[in-house]
C-alpha cells in the first residue's frame, strides 16, 4: 500500500508490461541498424521475445496469493491481470506471426513497436485497480490501434477503416470518461477498490449511479463491439490489414471484457440487479444480431467480424451469471476464443495474400489447392461454431452451465438457438471450401513458415483445450478466484 | 463563492454541445472538435468536483492533466488519418467516406 518506496513486488507486477517496452526499444533499434532485406527478422524477433517474456513471466512473475496493491494502488498485482496479460502476449506474438510474409506490414518496425505498445496498454488494463490507470491503459490500447487499423495508407478502404475506428473510439471514450469523472465526484475516489465503501457509506442515490453507469457501459461497449457500439466492427474488421483484424477480434475484446468484469463486478456490486438486467439484454441483442447480420455476408472478414460480435453476446452470458462460475467461465471463454479466431483470420491472411480477394467465393476449391490450409479453417470455423471435440464446445458448454446454475434457463435457451444459427453460416464457408471447384485448382496456396507455425501452434492449441479442458478451465478459475 | 451546480451544469451544457456535434456534423474535422468539447466538459467536472469536494488529494487534478495529455495525442493521431484519407479521397466529409458497408 505503500508508494513511496519501491521494492521488488512492484516490479514484479509490471513484468510483462516491461517486458514489452524493452522489446518495443530493441525492435525500433534493430529496424534502424539491419539492413533492409533483413526486416523479415523483426516479426521474429517481435514474436520470439513475447514467447520468452511469457516463459520469465510464467517463472518469475506468478503473483502473491494475497492480491497485493502496488504503485501508489494503481495496480492490483494479481491472478486476473497475470493470466489475461500472458494472453494478451501471446496473441500478439501470433499476430507477429503470421504479419512477418506481409511486406507492406511485416517488414516495418513502427508496425511491431505500434502493436507492441497496445498490447502493453491491454496488460494495464486487465490489471488496473484505478480508473486514472484505466483510462489511460485504454487509450495507450486503442491509439496504436487506430492507427494500425489504417496502416495501409495507400489503400482506400484501410485508411477508411483507420478513420472510422478512430471517430467511433474517440466519441465512446469520451463518453465513458465523463461517466468517471461523475464517479469520482460522487465519491471522491478514483480507486475501485476504495470506491465500493464509500458509495456504501455515502448512501448515494442508486438514480446517480445508474446514470454514471451508462455512461461507463457506452465506452466499454464498444471496447468489446457489444450492441449498441456494434456498428464500428463490421467496417473496421473489413478495411483493416488482415492480422490487425484478428488482432483487434481476440486480444482488444479480452482486454475488454477484463476490464468490464473488473469494473462492474468489484466497483458496482451495490447495483448489480441494474447492470445484469441491462447487460442480459445487450447480450440477447449482441448475438442475435451478429448472427442474422453474418448470415447475408459474402465477404468472410465481414462474417467473421459479425461471428465475433456474436460471439461477444455468448460470453456476455457468462457475465451476467454473476458466480465463480461464471467469471471462470468468461475467462475461459476469452482464451479459447483468443485461439481460435486468431486461427480463423491467420488462413484468411494467408489465402488473402495469394488471391488478392476474401470473398467467400474464392475459397472454392480451396481444399485441393491447399487441404492443410483447408483442414485448419476447419478446425477454426467448427470451434468457433461450437462443435466437439474442438475448445470451442466445451467454452459454450461453459458459459450455458453458469447461466443455468443461476436459473437464467431462458438465456441459454436463446443462446442454444443463436449457436445453430451460427453454425450454418460456418458450415456454409466450409461448403465452399470442400465442395466447390475452381478453375484454379492447379494453382497451390502456400503457407509461409512463419504463419505454418503460428496456426500450427494454435489449431493445436484449439483441440487441446477442447480434449483436455480441465488444465485451462482451473487457470481461469484462478482468475476469477482473484478478482475479490 | 459560485456553487458547485453551476459548473456541473456547465460541464452537462458542454458535453451535450459536443456530442450533439459529433453527431450532426458531417466534416471529420468538426467531429473531432465535437469529441474536443466532450472532453473539455470532463475536465471541468474534474476540476471543479476536485476543488469543491476533495481539496486535499491530488487526484481530480492528476486525472485532468492525464486527461488533456491523452486527447491531445488522441487528435494528434486523429488528424493524421484525417490527412491520409483525404490524400485518398480529396474530401474528409463523413458521407463520402463510405466504401464499407453492409
Amino acid at each position: 500500500m505503500n508508494g513511496s518506496v519501491f521494492n521488488v513486488t512492484m516490479f514484479l507486477a509490471i513484468l510483462p508490461e516491461l517486458w514489452i517496452f524493452v522489446l518495443a526499444s530493441v525492435v525500433l533499434i534493430l529496424e534502424l541498424v539491419l539492413p533492409k532485406e533483413q526486416h523479415r527478422l523483426l516479426g521474429w524477433v517481435t514474436a520470439v521475445g513475447l514467447l520468452v517474456g511469457i516463459g520469465v513471466s510464467l517463472i518469475v512473475g506468478v503473483p502473491p496469493t494475497q492480491a497485493q496493491f502496488v504503485w501508489g494502488d494503481l495496480i492490483r498485482f494479481d491472478q486476473l491481470g497475470y493470466v489475461f496479460s500472458l494472453l494478451f502476449m501471446f496473441g500478439a506474438a501470433m499476430t507477429a506471426l503470421f504479419s512477418i510474409h506481409l511486406e507492406r506490414l511485416g517488414q516495418r518496425g513502427d508496425y511491431y513497436v505500434l502493436m507492441l505498445v497496445s498490447t502493453l496498454g491491454m496488460c494495464l488494463m486487465a490489471s488496473a485497480a484505478d480508473v486514472i490507470m484505466l483510462y489511460l491503459a485504454i487509450e495507450t490500447t486503442s491509439i496504436p490501434l487506430y492507427v494500425l487499423a489504417g496502416f495501409y495508407k495507400e489503400d482506400e478502404k484501410s485508411t477508411e477503416a483507420g478513420f472510422k475506428y478512430l471517430l467511433f473510439g474517440a466519441m465512446t471514450s469520451a463518453i465513458m470518461l465523463f461517466g468517471f469523472s461523475y464517479l469520482f465526484g460522487f465519491t471522491g475516489t478514483t480507486n475501485l477498490y476504495a470506491l465500493v465503501n464509500l458509495v456504501a457509506q455515502k448512501q448515494l442515490s442508486p438514480l446517480l449511479l445508474y446514470g454514471v453507469l451508462a455512461l461507463i457501459l457506452a465506452g466499454f461497449a464498444f471496447k468489446i463491439s457489444a450492441f449498441p457500439f456494434h456498428f464500428w466492427a463490421p467496417d473496421v474488421y473489413a478495411g483493416a490489414p488482415t492480422p490487425i483484424t484478428g488482432f483487434l477480434s481476440t486480444a482488444s475484446k479480452a482486454a475488454g471484457f477484463a476490464v468490464l468484469i473488473r469494473v462492474l463486478w468489484v466497483g458496482f456490486p451495490a447495483i448489480q440487479p441494474y447492470w445484469v438486467y441491462i447487460l442480459t439484454g445487450v447480450s440477447i441483442a449482441t448475438m442475435t444480431i451478429g448472427n442474422l447480420l453474418a448470415l447475408a455476408q459474402r465477404d468472410i472478414k465481414r462474417l467473421l467480424a459479425y461471428s465475433s460480435i456474436a460471439h461477444a453476446g455468448y460470453a456476455l452470458i457468462g457475465f451476467v451469471a454473476v458466480s465463480e462460475l461464471g467469471a471462470t467461465s468468461v475467462i475461459f471463454y476469452l482464451i479459447v476464443y483468443l485461439l481460435t479466431n486468431l486461427a480463423a483470420f491467420g488462413t484468411v491472411s494467408v489465402f488473402e495474400k495469394k488471391s488478392g480477394s476474401s470473398e467467400i467465393a474464392a475459397f472454392a476449391g480451396l481444399s485441393r489447392r491447399s487441404p492443410w490450409l483447408a483442414m485448419m479453417m476447419l478446425v477454426a470455423f467448427l470451434s468457433l461454431a461450437g462443435m466437439p471435440p474442438f475448445g470451442g464446445f466445451v467454452i459454450k458448454f461453459a458459459v450455458f452451465a453458469a447461466a443455468v446454475q443461476r436459473g437464467l434457463i431462458g438465456l441459454a435457451v436463446i443462446g442454444v438457438l443463436n449457436s445453430i444459427v451460427g453454425l450454418y453460416y460456418y458450415l456454409t464457408v466450409l461448403k465452399v471450401i470442400y465442395l466447390y471447384r475452381s478453375e484454379e485448382e492447379q494453382v497451390a496456396v502456400p503457407i509461409p513458415e512463419a504463419s505454418l507455425l503460428a496456426l500450427a501452434v494454435l489449431c493445436i492449441g484449439v483441440i487441446v483445450m477442447g480434449v483436455i479442458a480441465a488444465p485451462w478451465f482451473n487457470i481461469a478459475t484462478l482468475g476469477a478466484r482473484a478478482m475479490w | 463563492m459560485i456553487p458547485l451546480s453551476w459548473y456541473l451544469i456547465f460541464a452537462a451544457a458542454l458535453f451535450s454541445i459536443g456530442l450533439f456535434g459529433v453527431l450532426s456534423r458531417k466534416n471529420a474535422v468538426a467531429i473531432l472538435m465535437g469529441v474536443e468539447l466532450m472532453l473539455n466538459a470532463v475536465n471541468v467536472n474534474l476540476i471543479a468536483f476536485w476543488r469543491y469536494l476533495s481539496f486535499e488529494t491530488m487526484a481530480g487534478q492528476v486525472f485532468a492533466v492525464i486527461v488533456f495529455a491523452v486527447a491531445a495525442s488522441e487528435v494528434a493521431v486523429g488528424l493524421a488519418l484525417v490527412i491520409s484519407v483525404y490524400r485518398r479521397r480529396q474530401s474528409i466529409v463523413a458521407d463520402d467516406i463510405n466504401l464499407l458497408k453492409y
